[in-house]
């Protein structure tokens, strides 16, 4: 009887083939605290082994069964019971039977599809993870191995700036315009605020990154709004005229890829707010969503010329001399 | 092998007017709130305040005026802005009810440094007020700082630029 602290238990320990190898990514827990888990793409195979060791050697352990899960779930803080799972396989390792002595198994999971990134938010979470289970007439025992999923884009085809000319009818316009619509995570987004009527007393100007979570469906959608980045790009009043350059690095924020109706639970959008402040504390302010992607490091050997040719022509690299010049090293090398 | 490097230059913007660039700018709008005078005798006693106006914005008709008003002008601005616009009004230095009782020690609300107290905090509120670009579309607040007199039986309306 396990509950008298006789019986036999055992550890369980899932150990991943290319550990060794096998990039890991930070990504943030519930509690705000930063660990670094296994990073996994789609497409890509899980495979490992798991470790039973028994607690008291010499003595058998009966179970029903020894089992391995691979699970991609969405969890809403709201409704913690009901977990969503997306993801769902199962290797079973071992008939019931019982262990005389610790044993490991092999596991794989090929090419898992893993359809959505990892995202740890304030209402909702969706997490990917092995799971191994002794199953046992009282209790089972089971570790759980999480990892991190990241989903990759390429560049989008269409990726038109944004222009557009806004304001309070005989008291401000301007003329806002950000070059790109879609912005990778290290990108940069460069614009510009043009003045084309300024009858009040500005005091400064900033751009705001908001990062809006939205969980629930039908009429009980909630919204999570956070301020990512405050950004000043004016300190001063403008005149008509005036042209207000942005120029605001991505790569220094904690943001993730923006996500849209994520298995119907929950979408992450991210927004850019332009604020101007007058000498009143008055705030006017424009609101304009942005879609953020993840780019791949891909290694650009394996890239064919023509490739890198379109992927340097979206940085707005001016010169196709300097590029061409590149590729040519790399095809050398 | 190295990432592209992003290209941050700045976009193209038409170069600025040099009448633009270096003549006035048309937001301004400057509002002094000065000169109080008590007016009257005795329990009639009343003080009124200077309220001069300097501006280039093209939705005051006067580019300079100058009227008198009184607190309870004050008042009654705050109360049609209240219910006539959307605007958020800042509050106006208090009625100082306590300062009217009489058996005071000092001038009760002719004393000069009330005067003073309530000039600054009434000019704070005018300069509040008057930039807002709402309260701006309102005929009560025009009413208040460009007309003669204060009509409290007007027809409360938004003004309309051609």
């Amino acid at each position: 009887m396990s509950f008298f602290g006789f019986g036999q238990s055992a550890d369980i320990d899932i150990v991943l083939n290319d550990a060794e190898t096998r990039k890991k990514a930070e990504h943030k827990s519930e509690d705000g605290r930063k660990d670094k888990y296994f990073l996994f793409y789609d497409g890509e195979t899980v495979s490992g082994k798991v470790n039973v060791t028994l607690k008291y050697p010499g003595k058998r352990l009966e179970h029903n069964g020894i089992k391995i899960e691979f699970i991609g779930q969405i969890e809403l803080y709201y409704d913690r019971g009901n977990h969503h799972e997306f993801v769902s396989l199962v290797k079973d390792l071992a008939r019931p039977g019982e262990l005389t002595q610790s044993q490991t198994f092999d596991f794989e999971f090929t090419h898992v599809e893993k359809p959505y990134e990892s995202y740890t938010g304030q209402n909702v979470k969706l997490r990917y993870f092995l799971r191994a289970t002794v199953s046992r007439r009282l209790n089972d025992v089971s570790k759980e191995l999480d990892i991190v999923v990241h989903t990759l884009s390429s560049y989008p085809e269409l990726n038109s700036s944004i222009k557009m000319e806004v304001g309070i009818e005989d008291c401000l316009h301007i003329e806002f315009e950000y070059n790109k619509s879609k912005y990778h995570l290290k990108d940069v987004i460069v614009g510009k605020i043009y003045f084309l009527l300024v009858r009040i007393k500005i005091k400064h100007m900033e751009i705001d990154i908001i990062k809006r979570e939205t969980t629930g469906t039908g009429p009980n959608v909630y919204h999570e709004n956070d301020t990512i980045a405050k950004y000043e790009i004016m300190d001063g009043a403008p005149v008509r005229g005036e042209s207000i350059p942005i120029r605001l690095f991505l790569a220094g924020y904690e943001m993730t890829p923006s996500m849209r109706d994520i298995n119907k639970k929950f979408s992450v959008r991210y927004y850019l707010n332009l604020v101007l402040i007058d000498e009143e504390e008055r705030r006017y302010f424009k609101q304009q969503e942005i879609t953020l992607w993840r780019k791949g490091d891909i290694v650009r050997k394996s890239m064919s010329h023509q490739a890198i040719i379109a992927s340097q022509r979206f940085e707005g690299s001016s010169n196709p001399e300097k590029s061409q010049t590149q590729s040519n090293e790399e095809d050398d090398s | 092998m190295a990432d592209t490097i992003a290209d941050t230059r700045r976009l193209f913007s038409k170069p600025q007017n040099l009448n633009d660039a270096y003549g006035p700018p048309s937001n301004f709008l400057e509002i002094d709130v000065s000169n109080p005078e008590t007016i009257g005798v005795a329990r009639t006693r009343y003080t009124t305040y200077e309220i001069r106006l300097k501006t280039n914005l093209p939705i005051f008709k006067l580019k300079e005026s100058s009227v008198r008003r009184r607190y309870s002008d004050f008042e009654w601005l705050r109360s049609e802005l209240e219910r006539e616009s959307k605007v958020v009004v800042p509050p106006l230095p208090g009625k100082a009810l306590f300062r009217q009782l009489p058996f005071r020690g000092d001038d009760g609300i002719f004393d000069d440094s009330f005067i003073e107290e309530r000039r600054h905090a009434l000019e704070q509120f005018l300069n509040k007020v008057a930039g807002h670009p709402l309260a701006q579309n309102e005929r009560c607040l025009h009413m208040f700082l460009q007309d003669e007199s204060v009509d409290k039986t007007y027809t409360p309306s938004k003004i309309r630029q051609a």
